[in-house]
This record gives structure tokens, C-alpha cells and sequence, in this order.
């Protein structure tokens, strides 16, 4: 296969397209199955076209039944097949979290390395979408708590599309969290390059700087990172200098890239979806106090989703971090 | 049998299963040769009674057509139609008596309008200012359900108490309580509806299983579901099953009444497969053109449920011109009134966000509340940066 490249600008739904396209192409064991991916190109079009280019062999019409998509990829994986699931929305991947968490994530280790399953599962995440009850979840510490599990989540089209590919080739199973409110946003997409080498660190290891600043640490992933940008941006206007950490990895953490980052600005601020309470934001408030005791000036801040149900849509904005808490929270860390 | 890799099989489920019909499309009753049992059921309806089913259906789809043009002018977050379903969702409502339970799935609008609850009502879960709408004892009416299939073993399980209770088989018409779940084609894949019938069966449970087989599950086709007819997914587990023509209201009805007869008799659960079909798009963000014929949609306009009791009244001598424009100045009115009802309804209070979490205080809501309550107070008025 050809690693020339070629650069484009893209959504990042269609950067996951592209990611997709790569993958079927450069490996043929590579398939992708869901609920309504065919012919209509899955709910968010992100499978769009790819069944007409690859067959109903490659990209299958699943019956609607998540256990059984995942359960079957597990088989289809044991035998030398690369599933790559979509999950229509969040919240319908439960029927499938017993074959993910007692099934998916262990067989490697009670096969002791015999076996791979080598399954990607993606799932369209997050709020701020004015949708209904189940379609605005973020469960991604639900599946971060299950070793054996990567949950990654990427915030830019160019990660999109990387980390997909980078997903597919991974010899692991991959929770692939797309932040469905950034689906329309758009960016340059560098498309081709070699197959990612599982082998090595990269995008689904590794946290990334958004970018660079002094004063305080914002750490975010998925569809946080634009809110932790734009705060960054208001802070800016207010003479104070925010770092943003895209963490892009839930699992593995990048403790050292968040905790570099820190050391330098001596505050930090996790900014999730998902709710605070036992939340991905816990961790590395422990980590950082672990790892940057000396250096912190303030307690680590959260925001977060609150301990309720994911609330109906005309609250969502109530519920759901905002650039004015993110400030807010930055106030107490630099007022501390 | 030939199987290969592109997602079907060389056996399709065979559309040649007979169907219990009772009216024909052009309206005229239909006699065959062993539905004497069922046509013995409708046979105590009066005109009075069609025209009742009529105005149901009627008021429906007004409900539809209402809910699908608020959503359009975003009163709505969105919206999922029932047009085409209006006979088997009015015909097998009808069938029920006050004391039984609905399990409904999301677009048994015609169910809950023939069980009372309130159309704006209905309507809040739509608006996204609600997760569910109404209280679900007042009617006998649980909350809609988005997760497929979960709810068909909330009903299984809810017969189980009515036959805990002590309910079915009394010989009390007034007393002896049912169940009716509905959910789609598509949810018959779901792992909790065969648990479901699981559950009923070696129960003996009296629930009735409502599957409007409307054609599609979003963008799929039946055939990527199941080889065999629906129905025979019932048998498979030992439960009395039957298709039912799905637009042919009387027929609904009757196959209804008989499975509830079973169920409140003691007799167990009945799987009913309604065979319909989904006229408008799956909801408000689908795009059928995308997967499907319009020659098919043309196919089933022709068999329309509400022309067909309007053919089978005008056939009977049941349709009167000045009832019909009474019936269409109502549903006027009733539109008005949905929209009205709708576009008055503000958004809840935020701070609801923490009601009913739990039912007793709980640590981290209660810190989170008396946070939010003061990261309120203290910005409120200040500008918005989001
Ligand atoms: C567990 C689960 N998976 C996926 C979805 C997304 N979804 C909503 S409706 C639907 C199709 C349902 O088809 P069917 O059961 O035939 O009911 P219909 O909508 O046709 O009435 C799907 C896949 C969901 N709501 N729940
Ligand atoms: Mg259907």
C-alpha cells in the first residue's frame, strides 16, 4: 500500500470515514458491523458509502441486537477477523457491557497471551446535542475501570482519523469514544501514511498539548477539549495563560505528559462530561497529587457531569461543563 | 440451505403466511373458513363502536401530523410517528379492560390516546423537557421506553405480580388483570425480548407480546431480523402465536381480546405479530429515501388503515356526512389545542436536575446541589461566554 499522503479538509465524522476506508483497505480481515451502517451509512453517516465500496461481507447490517454484535465480533475476531462495532448511540451499548467486560477484555489474559481479540468498538458519546434520554451519555469510565480495555477518545478530525486507524491495527480491544457534538466540526485531515505500528507509543497512548500556556492546566479529551480551548482563549483576555491537555487516552493515562504539565503551571483543572463523582477527573486529581505535591499551588479542580442521570435536553446546558465554569473553576484554583 | 456472507439467506421470511383479516382493503368483511371464533368477537360492535375506533384513529393521526409539524418549528426535540400503525395500536387498545398494564415502546401513540393519557402529555418526553411525561398508574400506562426491548421483561415481570396477586382466573371479568408489551420487528433480535418470552412461557405469565412488525428497524428490512415470519419466533418458545393483519383494526382487536381472554383465564401469554407497516420515516431526523421504494411506500398508501374503516363504515351504512365533518372540526380543535398545550410549556427548573435521584439523602447529590445552587446565585445575570 502506498503511505503517500494527502491533505484535505474534513469533518470529523468523515475523518473517521476516512480512518475506516484506510483500515478496510490496507487490511482485508478488517470489517465493520452495526445497526443500520449499510445502506444508510449508520445514523451520523459515518460508515457512509463504505458498504457500496466494500461489500455486504465487510460492512454488515447487524440484526438489532448489541450483545449479539459484540459477542459475534469476539468469534469473528478468534478467527482472524478485525470487528470494528458501532454502537448506534452511548446509551444502547449496555445490552453488549457483559460480552465487553466479561468476555472482550479478559480473553487474552485467561487464554495467558494465547489468544487476541482484537475488536474495536466505536461509540458515539457526549451531550449538547438537544437528543432524548440515552443519547447523551458518557460512560467512558465504566469501561476505563475494566482492565484488559483501551478507552480512547480523540477531539480533532486529525486524531479522528490517526486513532481509528491506529485502533483497527491495535492488537488490543479499543472502546473508540466519538464525541458526537464535534461530528460536524471541521479540520485539515492529513490522509495516507504507513499503517500505525502497534508496536510503538502513539495516538493511543499518548496525551497531546493543545495548547501551551502557564498559569494552570486544563486537562480534557473528546468533546471537552473545544471547551477547554475556548476557556483558555477567554482566560487569555483576562491576562491568564492556560495549558490544555487532550488527553486522547482514558486507558492507558498519560500521567507523565498531564503531570509535566502541571509541575510548570502548579494548578490544574479537569474539565469532563461524564460525572465527577468517581469519574476519569478522580484519577488524575490523585495522580497529580501523587506525582506534583510540591509544585501545586491549588487543589485540582473538576468539572463534571453531577451525580443524576444524564438530565432531559432542555437542561442539558445546566448539567454539561461550560466555558463559564471552566473560568470559574480556574478562579478558585488561582484565588486559592 | 445456502447461506453466504453478505448478510441474508436464501430463505426470506415468507410473506405467504396467512393473516387473520377480518376486513378487506376495499372494506368488506372478509369470511374465511376457521376465523368463526374471531368474527364471533367483533360481532357485538355497533356503528356506534366503529365510529368510535374511527375517531381514535382519526384523532391519532392528527396527533401526528401536530407532533411532526411542532418538531419542524423546533417545539420539539424530535418526534416519532405512528402513521400507518393506527389500527393495530386502536384496535388492540380497545381490546383491554381499565384494570390491565401497558408496556408501550415509543410510538404507541394510538395506545395511549385510547387509555387517556393527556396528548400534550405525551409529548414532553419529545420536547426533552421530561424523561418520561405522565404518571404511568393513572392510566395503566408505563412510561415509553427507548432502550429496545428492555420493557418487555418489565411487563413479564409485572404479570408475574398480577398472578402473585392472585388476579388471573378469578372468573371476575372486573378483576382478572393482563399485560400488553409492544415493541417493534427489529426489537425481536434484543436478547430481553427472548428473555422476555423466556420468562412468560415457563411462567405462564399473563402477558400479551404486541409486535408491530412495521417493515423496518430504521433502515433495515425485516429480512435482516429474522428468516421466519415473526410470529413463529413466539411458537419457538412454546407461546400461542399469531399474525394479525396489522392495518385491519376489527381483526386487532380480535386477536387481542382472544389472547387477553387467555391471559386473564389463567391460559399464559400470546405473542401477536401485527403485520403493518411504518408510513412516515422513523422518526423526524430520518431520511427513508435513503433505503426504501417509494413504490413500496405507494404499495402500502393503498392499504391505508384509516381509509379502511372509513370503507367498511361507508360499506355498513356507518358513515354519515355530518358526523364525519363534526369529526374533522374536533380534530381541528384538537390540534389547536396540542399546540397550544405544547408551546406552553416552559423548561423545568434547573435545579430539578437533582430531584428524585434518590429517594432519601444522598451525600454527593446534596453537596452537588448546594454547589450548583450557589454557582447559580453567584452568576446569575452574568454574561453567558458558552
Ligand atoms: C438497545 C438499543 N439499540 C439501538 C437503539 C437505536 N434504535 C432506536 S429505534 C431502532 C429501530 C427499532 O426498530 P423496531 O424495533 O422495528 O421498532 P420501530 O422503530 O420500527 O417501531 C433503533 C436501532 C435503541 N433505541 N436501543
Ligand atoms: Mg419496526
Amino acid at each position: 500500500m502506498s503511505t503517500q499522503t494527502t491533505t484535505q479538509t474534513l469533518t470529523f465524522a468523515r475523518a473517521i470515514t476516512e480512518g475506516l476506508r484506510a483500515a478496510l483497505e490496507s487490511d482485508d480481515k478488517a470489517m465493520l458491523m452495526g445497526e443500520d451502517i449499510g445502506r444508510l451509512g449508520g445514523v451520523f453517516r459515518v460508515t457512509d458509502g463504505l458498504q457500496k465500496d466494500f461489500g455486504e461481507a465487510r460492512v454488515v447490517d447487524t440484526p438489532l441486537a448489541e450483545s449479539g454484535i459484540v459477542g459475534t465480533a469476539i468469534g469473528l475476531a478468534l478467527r482472524g477477523y478485525r470487528p470494528v462495532c458501532e454502537i448506534q448511540f452511548d446509551g444502547f451499548v449496555f445490552p453488549a457491557y457483559d460480552q465487553i467486560t466479561t468476555q472482550l477484555s479478559k480473553m487474552r489474559y485467561r487464554s495467558r497471551g494465547r489468544l487476541e481479540v482484537p475488536v474495536v468498538i466505536r461509540i458515539p458519546y457526549g451531550g449538547g446535542i438537544g437528543a432524548v434520554e440515552h443519547h447523551s451519555e458518557s460512560p467512558e469510565a465504566l469501561f476505563a475501570h475494566t482492565a484488559g480495555l483501551r478507552v480512547v477518545s480523540p477531539a480533532t478530525p486529525q486524531d479522528a482519523y490517526d486513532m481509528i486507524r491506529a485502533a483497527v491495527a491495535s492488537p488490543d480491544p479499543v472502546l473508540f469514544f466519538e464525541p458526537k457534538g464535534r461530528y460536524w466540526s471541521k479540520g485539515e485531515v492529513t490522509l495516507g501514511g504507513p499503517v500505525p505500528d502497534a508496536g510503538t507509543p502513539g495516538v493511543l497512548d499518548t496525551a497531546r498539548v493543545a495548547r501551551a500556556g502557564e498559569d494552570v492546566t486544563l486537562v480534557a479529551y473528546g468533546p471537552t477539549v473545544a471547551t477547554a480551548l475556548k476557556a483558555a482563549e477567554a482566560l487569555a483576555a483576562e491576562g491568564t495563560s492556560a495549558e490544555v491537555v487532550d488527553l486522547r487516552a482514558i486507558s492507558p493515562l498519560d500521567v507523565p505528559t498531564v503531570a509535566e504539565s502541571v509541575r510548570r503551571t502548579g494548578r490544574c483543572v479537569v474539565v469532563h462530561e461524564a460525572p465527577s463523582f468517581l469519574g476519569v477527573g478522580a484519577e488524575i486529581a490523585a495522580r497529580v497529587s501523587d506525582e506534583c505535591f510540591y509544585s501545586l499551588e491549588a487543589p485540582v479542580q473538576r468539572v463534571a457531569g453531577f451525580h443524576a442521570p444524564y438530565p432531559v435536553a432542555k437542561l442539558e446546558h445546566e448539567y454539561l461543563p461550560s466555558v463559564d465554569r471552566v473560568v470559574d473553576a480556574v478562579d478558585r484554583a488561582l484565588s486559592f | 440451505m445456502k447461506i453466504d456472507a453478505t448478510g441474508g439467506s436464501d430463505v426470506a421470511p415468507a410473506d405467504v403466511t396467512p393473516l387473520v383479516q377480518l376486513v378487506a382493503p376495499d372494506g368488506s368483511r372478509v369470511v374465511g373458513p376457521d376465523d368463526a371464533a374471531l368474527r364471533e368477537r367483533v360481532a357485538h360492535l355497533t356503528t356506534d363502536d366503529l365510529r368510535a375506533m374511527y375517531r381514535d384513529m382519526v384523532l391519532t393521526r392528527r396527533f401526528d401530523d401536530e407532533a411532526t409539524s411542532l418538531q419542524r418549528q423546533g417545539e420539539l426535540a424530535l418526534y416519532a410517528q405512528s402513521r400507518g400503525q393506527e389500527a393495530a395500536q386502536v384496535g388492540s387498545a380497545r381490546a383491554l379492560a381499565g384494570q390491565d398494564y401497558v408496556f408501550p415502546s415509543y410510538r404507541e401513540h394510538g395506545v395511549l390516546h385510547v387509555r387517556g393519557v393527556d396528548p400534550v402529555d405525551r409529548l414532553r418526553l419529545y420536547r426533552g423537557e421530561d424523561h418520561g411525561g405522565w404518571d404511568p398508574n393513572e392510566h395503566n400506562v408505563h412510561l415509553y421506553t427507548l432502550v429496545i426491548g428492555s420493557h418487555a421483561l418489565h411487563a413479564t415481570g409485572y404479570a408475574m405480580g398480577i398472578q402473585r396477586d392472585g388476579l388471573v382466573g378469578t372468573g371476575d371479568a372486573a378483576r382478572d388483570a393482563a399485560v400488553v408489551t409492544y415493541f417493534g420487528d427489529g426489537a425481536t433480535s434484543q436478547g430481553d425480548v427472548n428473555e422476555a418470552l423466556v420468562f412468560a412461557a415457563v411462567n405462564n405469565a399473563p402477558v400479551v407480546f404486541f409486535c408491530q412488525n412495521n417493515q423496518w428497524a430504521i433502515s433495515e428490512p425485516t429480512t435482516k431480523q429474522s428468516r421466519v415470519p415473526i410470529y413463529r419466533r413466539g411458537e419457538g418458545f412454546g407461546i400461542p402465536s399469531v399474525r394479525v393483519d396489522g392495518n385491519d383494526v376489527l381483526a386487532c382487536y380480535a386477536v387481542t381480546a382472544e389472547a387477553l381472554e387467555r391471559a386473564h383465564s389463567g391460559g399464559g401469554p400470546t405473542f401477536i405479530e401485527a403485520y403493518t407497516y411504518r408510513m412516515g420515516a422513523h422518526t423526524t431526523s430520518d431520511d427513508p429515501s435513503r433505503y426504501r421504494d417509494l413504490a413500496e411506500e405507494e404499495q402500502w398508501r393503498r392499504r391505508d388503515p384509516v381509509e379502511r374503516l372509513e370503507a367498511l363504515l361507508r360499506a355498513e351504512g356507518g358513515w354519515d356526512e355530518a358526523w364525519a365533518a363534526e369529526l374533522e372540526a374536533e380534530a381541528e380543535a384538537y390540534g389547536e389545542r396540542l399546540r397550544d398545550g405544547v408551546r406552553a410549556l416552559g423548561a423545568p427548573a434547573a435545579e430539578t436536575i437533582f430531584d428524585h435521584v434518590y429517594a432519601t439523602d444522598h451525600a454527593q447529590v446534596a453537596a452537588e446541589r448546594a454547589w450548583f445552587r450557589e454557582y447559580e446565585s453567584a452568576t446569575a445575570g452574568e454574561e453567558v461566554a458558552r
